[in-house]
């Protein structure tokens, strides 16, 4: 078998001219918490890994035109200790959080959440709902791509070779605004999602939804961003009404498997009531003001 | 294969070591450095035995590579007794019996000193969420979970 090198670039260009070089040998390495399981495994045998952790654009958290853009391999960890992104997305921060233990906090990113292509990655329903969009960089240039445009199928990426994502752009927070995520696990720490819901709204000053998006996750071949779910809201004061609808079309737009960890009626059922309790959650912030 | 050189710092020391690409950071303490403190369980981020902390922060030794480690601040189980005397932790672990065959005790003892160093007053419920990633199938976990909330008691009475 081939050997595999390991290299430590610092500067995107650096990175993006090692992993065009490579061709399908190369690998990004993020936190190693995905990556690292794989090739103990045997599940990939990359020629060459490039650790993108020395470059200094995926490893920062700066406010850009109101928002925030944060690297793609921040950790979950250090995601949590930025008050920032803690108040203006606590859905995200939330979400990023679930991922694994203390010991994976650690390492884990979103940007490997992400790019590791399940369909039941936890961050990634959140950075949907969020709207949050993806700088990616690559052989061809920069271009800049919406997280629910990256996974196309179970461990798959629209990503061309020698490309990866830099950093997530998320969009400015108007007043009035929450976001929150939850998923449903049989235990209470340590699980892979059965299901995933992420919610984010914006209210007008009377109270009136102005603006929604939601994310699903592990109830389908890849996150869904459902805009169905999104127009149950809007125009609503989110009462029962709204989220009845909220509810059924989170459910009608789920294409689950059927496993030993959820049945498909199951996932089905528990979509649409993680997704109205998520938006009540989004409630409670969008009118606490953050 | 070639080997990669990295200069590191361990328990306080300067420590330089040769190492191939696959090696994990808990190939290269245990195999290479003789460091054999930190324990493989799972080799997969699950069990905890191998927990380090790098830079501050508390990670799977089994799931960074040992090529990663230059210029970094590496601290394992090795560095917790100042020689002849045990941490707070050790010793209220003897005297909890929060160890039977002891496999997990490195990792809960290096995880538990990262929460105690950041929070010196956890809450029961905190303290069970910190140790998650730590698994231990002898003792049942309370008696750590008490061994560990004990220290921070003691240590924040300054006894
Ligand atoms: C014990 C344990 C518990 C876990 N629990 C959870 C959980 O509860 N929820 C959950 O969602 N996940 C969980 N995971 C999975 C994993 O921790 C997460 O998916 C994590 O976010 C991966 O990030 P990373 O930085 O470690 O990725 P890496 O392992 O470094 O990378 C993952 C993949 O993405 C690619 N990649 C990484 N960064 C980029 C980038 N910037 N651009 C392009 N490609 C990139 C890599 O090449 C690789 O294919 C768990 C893992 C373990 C070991
Ligand atoms: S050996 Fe590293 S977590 Fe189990
Ligand atoms: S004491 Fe045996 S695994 Fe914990």
């Amino acid at each position: 078998m081939e050997e595999m090198r390991y290299e430590a670039p610092d500067s995107l260009d650096a990175a993006v001219a090692m992993l065009s070089d490579a061709g399908e040998a190369g690998r990004v390495l993020a936190g190693g918490t995905d990556l690292l399981v794989q090739l103990r495994a045997g599940m990939v045998h990359p020629g060459l890994v490039v650790d993108i952790k020395n470059i200094p654009e995926v490893r920062a958290i700066s406010e850009e035109g109101g928002g925030f853009r944060v690297g793609a391999a921040v950790t979950g960890a250090e995601l949590g200790e930025h008050a920032g992104m803690c108040k203006a997305w606590p859905g995200v921060v939330e979400a990023t959080e679930l991922i694994g233990s203390t010991q994976i906090q650690g390492r884990a990113t979103m940007g490997g959440n992400l790019c590791n292509g399940s369909p039941a990655a936890d961050s990634v329903p959140a950075l949907i709902a969020a709207g949050a969009v993806a700088s990616v960089i690559g052989p061809s240039g920069q271009r800049d791509v919406p997280v629910e445009d990256i996974i196309i199928g179970p461990g798959k990426t629209s990503l061309e070779k020698g490309e990866f994502v830099v950093s997530f752009k998320f969009p400015d927070r108007p007043a009035h605004s929450g976001d929150a995520y939850l998923r449903f696990i049989p235990r209470t720490e340590m699980d892979i999602a059965v299901v995933g819901a992420g919610v984010n709204i914006t209210l007008d000053d009377d109270g009136v939804c102005q603006a929604a998006r939601v994310g699903l996750g592990a109830v389908a071949a890849t996150p869904l961003l459902v805009a169905d779910a999104a127009d149950a809201l809007i125009g609503s004061t989110l009462d029962d009404a709204a989220l009845e609808k909220l509810a059924a079309a989170a459910s009608a737009a789920c294409k689950p498997i059927d496993d030993k960890r959820g049945t498909i009626e199951f996932r089905t059922k528990v979509a649409g009531v993680l997704a109205r309790r998520a938006a009540l959650i989004a409630l409670d912030r969008a009118k606490e003001g953050r | 294969m070639s080997k990669y050189h990295v200069s590191t710092t361990i328990n306080g020391d300067p420590v330089e070591y040769l190492c191939e690409p696959e090696q994990t950071l808990l190939d290269v303490l245990r195999d290479e450095l003789y460091l054999t403190g930190s324990k493989e369980g799972c080799a997969s981020g699950d069990c905890g035995a191998c927990s380090v902390l790098v830079d501050d922060r508390l990670v799977c030794a089994c799931l960074a590579l040992g090529a990663e480690m230059g210029g970094k601040k590496i601290e394992t189980i090795e560095g917790m007794a100042d020689g002849d005397e045990l941490h707070p932790l050790q010793q209220k672990f003897l005297e909890h019996a929060a160890l039977q065959c002891g496999i997990c005790t490195p990792g809960f003892l290096v995880a538990a000193k990262s929460l105690l160093d950041r929070n010196p007053d956890p809450t029961e419920e905190e303290t069970r969420y910190w140790l998650a990633g730590n698994l231990c199938r002898c003792t049942g976990y309370d008696k750590i979970i008490r061994a560990v909330l004990d220290t921070a008691a003691e240590m924040r009475s300054g006894k």
